[in-house]
């Protein structure tokens, strides 16, 4: 009996370590941003203070960091739903003779690793003058993303029944507006999940802006945090971990909500009934 | 098909021109996302076959007059000590971090995580996805700072008596192969997890009552099942480890020296730092022949149905 119960403890007490030294290093993040004299190292902080996250929140610099990152991020996954969703519709829609390869090069696509490319989309950027422009930083995201979204947004419209739509044909609606207001409305879980997915990509990445922004002004939160730590990341460990956790938590909670949509479920079976 | 030589003529051209109809309304449907990729994507992936011959540079005289110079970047690629060292850091971060690690560590967290306490289970897994969340840049600094003279790690060590060591300079892939698996696992831990909840229990059960144990149960009937989400696993693992560069940038730079200085650091270096961007291109296709291949893998481990 002992034996057994000892059999049983053992998977608990390595998952216990395990998850303790998962967590350390981010707990220094925690600690050391509410610390007035944070060190390199984990300490419970004597007094907690504030002062590192307003700091960090009322220099504007980096408060337009944190726009701009906001204006790419969102830029992006906006374009990258609206360009999927039409493209996932003959797709999922109609018998096409290039549907099958097109799939197959989309998949393929989703798995390349983007810094492969990153020098020549330097040039590129030069070539059509697009170098230092947030926009064209959008434009190459949105590209980097749409394989990935187009691949999730075909098999989510896949599971949109055919009759509701039909249905709005006989009233008299096109097929954009079949597509916008019939198809795109039960999706919203997926392009949510998408959008979500999309978000977090850019908001996170680092090398892209790093190649394709010079000017300083136009730096997205993730490359002024980069420098942040260049400059003074060796004597100011508080206000880092503040400015690393206010930039953390769009992603944490983002991906808290993109859970809640997965775990609902696609109850669109339901749909097709009501 | 047979059918089509019976119907009547004009039910052919109705059938046509709703064909031409669709035909059309798709391509206009799909035009954005072509564009997009076409230039942004595909374009960029065929500068690369171009670049790669060229002597590029991006100042200077080579700037303006781009040559076709063959192989010459590739042989002296092949001559340059420094990227042979890189070949060998990049099969050593990725054999380390992704394979070994991340996998391993994925499924023996996800085998153990199986049927224990909801609650337990749910705050590992939200620890172990904390890190998979937190942005590259991030897990780097968080990864300096418990590692540095100072740092976590150091205390701990010398709590037991232990004499501190410069982690980052004495370790360097050491500790960016230990960051990366942290900020990594998660991922191989959630595939595993779908993968192991779709073995029936009925099956181990059974093999069980046979007398195999726990082991033979897990190497013979197990393993042997999930056998195709591992595949699909390590190279989707290794695909995103191929392109790792914020976090070793932003934790040691490739160094001290050349120590950490993985494919994509050694391209950042010569394209952006030495100026020469047909050098880094050149090495730029040598990892995107990588990343083709291990693709074409992917794609043919998924045996999707389109």
């Amino acid at each position: 009996m002992n034996r057994y119960k000892t059999e049983k403890l053992i998977p608990y007490i390595i998952l216990t370590v395990l998850g303790i030294m998962f967590l350390l290093p981010l707990l220094w993040v925690l600690f050391a941003s509410f610390d007035p004299n944070a060190q390199q190292a984990l300490k419970m902080p004597s007094s907690f203070t504030v002062n590192n996250f307003t700091s960090i929140l009322t220099d504007p610099a980096n408060l337009r960091s944190f726009g701009i990152g906001l204006f790419i991020s969102l830029g992006q996954a906006v374009l990258v739903v609206v360009v999927a969703v039409m493209a996932a519709y003959p797709l999922s829609r109609y018998a096409l003779k290039f549907k099958k390869p097109f799939m197959y090069t989309i998949l393929f696509m989703t798995a390349l690793p983007i810094t492969a490319v990153m020098v020549p989309v330097y040039q590129l950027f030069i070539y059509i003058n697009m170098q230092d422009s947030l926009i064209g930083t959008i434009l190459f995201l949105t590209a980097s993303g749409l394989p990935y979204a187009i691949w999730m947004m075909k098999n989510f419209m896949d599971s949109v029944p055919l009759e509701l739509e039909e249905s709005a044909w006989i009233d008299g609606a096109s097929v954009w507006a079949g597509l916008r207001k019939v198809v795109a409305p039960l999706m919203i879980p997926g392009i949510c999940t998408v959008a979500i997915f999309t978000f977090s990509g850019s908001w996170g990445n680092f090398f892209v802006p790093y190649i394709l922004i010079q000017t300083p002004d136009k730096f997205p939160a993730s490359v002024t945090i980069f420098q942040f730590f260049g400059n003074f990341g060796m004597i100011e460990y508080g206000k880092l971990a503040a400015f690393s956790l206010i930039y953390t938590m769009p992603s944490v909670i983002l991906y808290m909500f993109s859970q809640r949509f997965m775990s609902q479920g696609f109850s669109l079976g339901g749909a097709s009934k009501g | 098909m047979n059918t089509n030589m019976v119907v009547s003529p004009t039910v052919t051209i109705k059938e046509n021109t709703r064909k031409d109809h669709t035909l059309v309304k798709s391509i206009l449907f799909l035009l954005p996302a072509w564009i997009l990729l076409l230039v942004f994507f595909v374009g960029p992936i065929l500068l690369t076959f171009y670049f790669a011959f060229t002597n590029l540079a991006l100042t200077g005289t080579e700037a303006k007059n781009v040559q076709f110079i063959g192989f010459q970047n590739f042989l002296s690629m092949f001559e340059d000590p420094d990227f042979r060292i890189s070949v060998v850091k990049t099969i050593v971060f990725l054999l380390f971090s992704a394979v070994i690690g991340q996998q391993i560590l994925g499924f023996i967290l996800a085998v153990l995580m199986k049927e224990k306490n909801k609650t337990f289970r749910r705050i590992i897994g939200i620890i172990v996805l904390a890190g998979w969340v937190t942005p590259e840049i991030v897990v780097a600094f968080c990864w300096v700072a418990f590692l540095s003279d100072n740092g976590t790690l150091n205390l701990l060590l010398q709590h037991i008596g232990l004499k501190p060591v410069t982690w980052l300079y004495t370790f360097p892939m050491v500790s960016v192969v230990v960051a990366n698996i942290w900020h990594g696992t998660a991922f191989s831990m959630l595939v595993f997890q779908a993968a192991l909840d779709d073995v029936p229990k009925s099956v181990e059960e059974a093999a069980m009552m046979d007398g195999a144990s726990r082991f033979q149960v897990m190497f013979r009937i197990v393993l042997p099942m999930v056998k195709g989400s591992i595949v699909t696993n390590m190279v989707l693992v290794t695909l995103q480890t191929l392109g790792v560069f914020t976090l070793i940038f932003s934790m040691t730079g490739g160094g001290p020296g050349t120590s950490t200085q993985t494919l994509p650091i050694f391209m950042y270096n010569q394209a952006f730092v030495n100026y020469q961007l047909g050098y880094g291109t050149a090495i730029s296709l040598i990892l995107l022949v990588i990343g083709i291949g291990a693709s074409l893998i992917y794609i043919r481990s998924m045996k999707v149905n389109l």
